[in-house]
């Protein structure tokens, strides 16, 4: 099956069952496709005893083996020739921490920026509007090492006109530059762009200093922002959504906010957050809920591990795979926005078990 | 100096205690009163309500009975000799197991060594409690207050290279990067490093005498205390389980490792939690391992029904295969007529060899070149701890000789 049918569909237009079908061909015909062309995922699916037949007795992409996103970062896992990567993409690991490797050639990124246009429209409509961009333009130069928030950036580009860089390359607000914007787009509805943590330490903050220092407020009611990467660091500053929300709204008047959930592994099945607070599934993806005891499927309402299915990466055995998240399922097609499939809520990564053994972490402290 | 001993928080012991040490030269080892003060201490650690809920503790107070240290006065001490302790023992103990520290400080009291030994900074029950009723001890004993002091800091080199420079010995648990971290403090010209790097260790077990063996629920306790019991994460978990068949046919192999496994099963659905991100890493490593070698077939075990018990059946052993461990019920399994099978995961990372069987099945293997495999004691006492360790002879090495002609 190709994914060009599956564009075919309006992103949250069909119900679990119908997309289930269609899902479960095309993600046996990637596997089956893997296994032909990356020797070392046909390693893992022989240890796991997966053969075509079985493949073809298939009946949903659960019972299909999902690899732990972590094998991105430990090997290189490529279906293509080198010859025909067209851009490698990598994860922004902390410093010292490995990155995964995403290899895409010119098939497998088209049809990335082409599905997360679609979903992304389903939210924001398909006129382009005037982008101001919450990071700096250094993070986008390197083209042919993206990294996530380079491609998180440059992808959610083709919305935008006029994208403007908020911040300077020291991670300053420029403040003469989105006054600038501000004035050229006055009236205008405009997107914003950025990763939550910059929106909330760059954006957010420098905002909030500027009222109470300088008197000077700006007026992002015209505003939608859409932000992703995760609220990880802001825990330690105890931030919630809610909360990241209000005090925008207070500061800038700023009040349509679509968080996502997406990674750098499946780049374009985006997971973007409605007006009811949900994140939901497209027909170009799901996830699956799975038990950490045993990896089975759990229901609506019960947390466990996050698998992440995308329909759309061919050059690279990334379609079925086992996040390092935790998740609840809330629903499937019965959103009151109207959405149909899945939608979820994320709870965080999981946390790192304190292993016994005598083998050290002192030595962890040292890194 | 001062500067440096104030960033050190002193559990039993003082400044005093360490600047007091130096040059004073060795005790006689395995004294007289050396053994009282254990056996006093064991008394005391046995007698406090809390020591039940710690089988560790418990563990090791028995170790530091009277007889048990005459035991090992037997096998250790030459009569006829002279031997002294090699004079201040510096040990740093590894940071996530509790009791280690304890044998540490042993092993130096017993061979007549003052001792500084560096405490997890974690805050585990189990060495309140002995830290305690040493303390408690030593108010009986108080020359013997001289010869402990045990601490607690952060990383700090200054520390490190302080007490460094006043061992003899200095002794590092805790594997190759806490080890690297320690050796960039200078010992004294004639001071030197007992290291316990990263190890493995493997199981062996003989299918007839497995069927044979009567109580297969005792064979898998022990099997589980030492693997699980440590989240399979000590250097004397086994890893790998080979079974050796010897003549026994393939349906006999099946047929016990269907018993092994299940009988190992049942004492993990009793007692073993996995935490979330275990299962991924399970998963992750197993994948590793079949990724890269095409000849290994990894597979998941039918007799267990979740991921606290991951089984990958390997048709060869390499040297590789060992670089892929993983902790938490993770085993490796292979079958193999001839022991000598074993050489390509003998390498100096193979510490331990646990059997259940007749030792006698390692004599070809013994007959071998091998750089590996320190201890080959019975499933269940792989843990037992002894002045023989890790291949040292820990009592020659904290020990010196004087020789009279």
């Amino acid at each position: 099956m190709e994914y060009s049918e599956l564009l075919e569909y309006e992103p949250y237009s069909l119900d679990h069952s119908q997309k289930q079908k269609l899902l479960t061909k095309r993600l046996t015909d990637l596997t089956a496709h893997h296994m032909a062309h990356c020797r070392l995922y046909k390693n893992m699916m022989d240890s796991v005893g997966m053969t075509q037949e079985r493949l073809r007795e298939a009946v949903s992409y659960e019972e299909l083996p999902f690899l732990p996103v972590r094998l991105f970062k430990e090997l290189e896992l490529a279906s293509v020739p080198k010859e025909a990567v067209f851009k490698t993409m990598t994860s922004s690991g902390t410093t010292g921490q490995r990155v995964s490797k995403i290899f895409l050639d010119r098939q497998t990124a088209a049809n990335q920026q082409k599905t997360m246009v679609k979903i992304v429209s389903d939210f924001i409509g398909s006129a382009r509007m005037p982008m101001l961009i919450l990071d700096c333009p250094s993070v986008v130069k390197n083209r042919l090492m993206f990294s996530a928030r380079g491609a998180g950036i440059l992808g959610f580009s083709i919305f935008g006109a006029d994208r403007t860089y908020a911040l300077t390359d020291e991670m300053k607000l420029d403040i003469d530059g989105v006054r600038q914007f501000l004035e050229r787009h006055s009236g205008q509805r405009i997107l914003m762009f950025g990763f939550t943590f910059m929106v909330w330490q760059h954006f957010y903050k420098e905002l909030l200093r500027l009222e109470r220092e300088e008197g000077e407020r700006f007026d992002f009611s015209n505003g939608i922002l859409i932000h992703g990467g995760g609220w990880k660091k802001l825990t330690s500053e105890a931030v919630s959504p809610e909360e990241f929300h209000r005090r925008l709204l207070a500061v800038c008047g700023l009040d349509h906010i679509h968080d996502y959930y997406g990674m750098v592994e499946q780049t374009g099945c985006i997971y973007m957050q409605c007006e009811c607070g949900h994140l939901h599934a497209s027909i170009f993806s799901d996830v699956i809920i799975r038990n950490p005891d045993d990896f089975t499927v759990c229901g609506v309402g019960d947390k466990g591990i996050i698998e992440t299915v995308s329909a759309i990466p061919e050059s690279y055995p990334g379609h079925l795979l086992l996040t390092e998240d935790e998740g609840i399922l809330l629903g499937k097609d019965d959103c009151p926005c109207g959405r149909r499939g899945k939608y979820f809520k994320i709870l965080g990564r999981l946390e790192n078990a304190e292993i016994r053994g005598c083998s050290d972490t002192y030595a962890a402290d040292f890194r | 100096m001062q500067q440096i001993f104030d960033k050190i928080n002193y559990e039993v012991g003082t400044a005093q205690t360490i600047c007091g040490m130096a040059e004073r030269g060795g005790r006689v080892p395995f004294a007289e009163e050396v053994t009282v003060l254990l056996n006093d201490w064991s008394h005391r650690i046995l007698k406090a309500p809390e020591s039940r809920s710690y089988p560790d503790v418990v563990t090791f107070a028995f170790w530091i009975r009277k007889a048990n240290v005459a035991e090992m006065r037997g096998r250790f001490v030459d009569e006829r000799s002279i031997a002294r302790g090699r004079g201040v023992a510096f040990h740093i103990a590894p940071s996530n197991v509790a009791v280690n520290y304890a044998y540490s400080l042993a092993a130096g009291l017993l061979t007549g060594n003052a001792n500084i030994v560096r405490v997890p900074s974690k805050d585990f029950p189990q060495i309140r409690l002995l830290n305690r009723t040493l303390s408690e001890t030593l108010e009986e004993y108080r020359a013997w207050q001289e010869e402990i002091c045990l601490v607690r800091y952060g990383h700090d080199q200054a520390v490190n290279d302080a007490l460094s420079q006043l061992a003899d010995t200095r002794i590092i648990w805790g594997g190759d990067v806490t080890i690297r971290e320690i050796r960039k403090s200078p010992l004294k010209a004639r001071a030197f490093d007992v290291c316990f790097a990263d190890r493995y260790s493997l199981a062996v077990v003989d299918v007839w005498s497995y069927l044979h063996c009567e109580d297969k629920e005792k064979a898998a306790l022990d099997f589980y205390n030492d693997t699980y019991l440590t989240d399979q994460n000590a250097c004397t978990s086994p890893r790998m389980v080979v079974w050796y068949a010897h003549g026994a046919s393939a349906q006999e192999q099946a047929e016990a490792a269907e018993l092994f496994w299940r009988h190992l099963w049942e004492q993990v659905e009793q007692k073993y939690a996995i935490r979330p991100i275990q299962a991924v890493n399970k998963l992750t490593t197993a994948y590793l391992a079949a990724a890269g070698h095409e000849e290994w077939r990894p597979v998941r075990a039918d007799t267990a029904a979740d991921n606290r018990l991951v089984r990958i059946a390997v048709s060869k052993l390499d040297g590789h295969l060992m670089d892929y461990r993983e902790n938490s019920g993770f085993f490796y399994e292979y079958v193999c007529d001839d022991l000598r099978e074993l050489l390509p995961v003998s390498g100096s990372r193979c510490q331990t060899i646990g059997y259940l069987g007749d030792p006698g099945m390692f004599d070809t293997l013994l007959s071998e070149r091998f750089s590996g495999i320190d201890r080959i004691v019975p499933i269940g006492r792989t843990m037992d701890f002894d002045l023989i360790w890790d291949g040292y002879h820990l009592y020659e090495m904290l020990t010196r000789k004087v020789i009279v002609r």
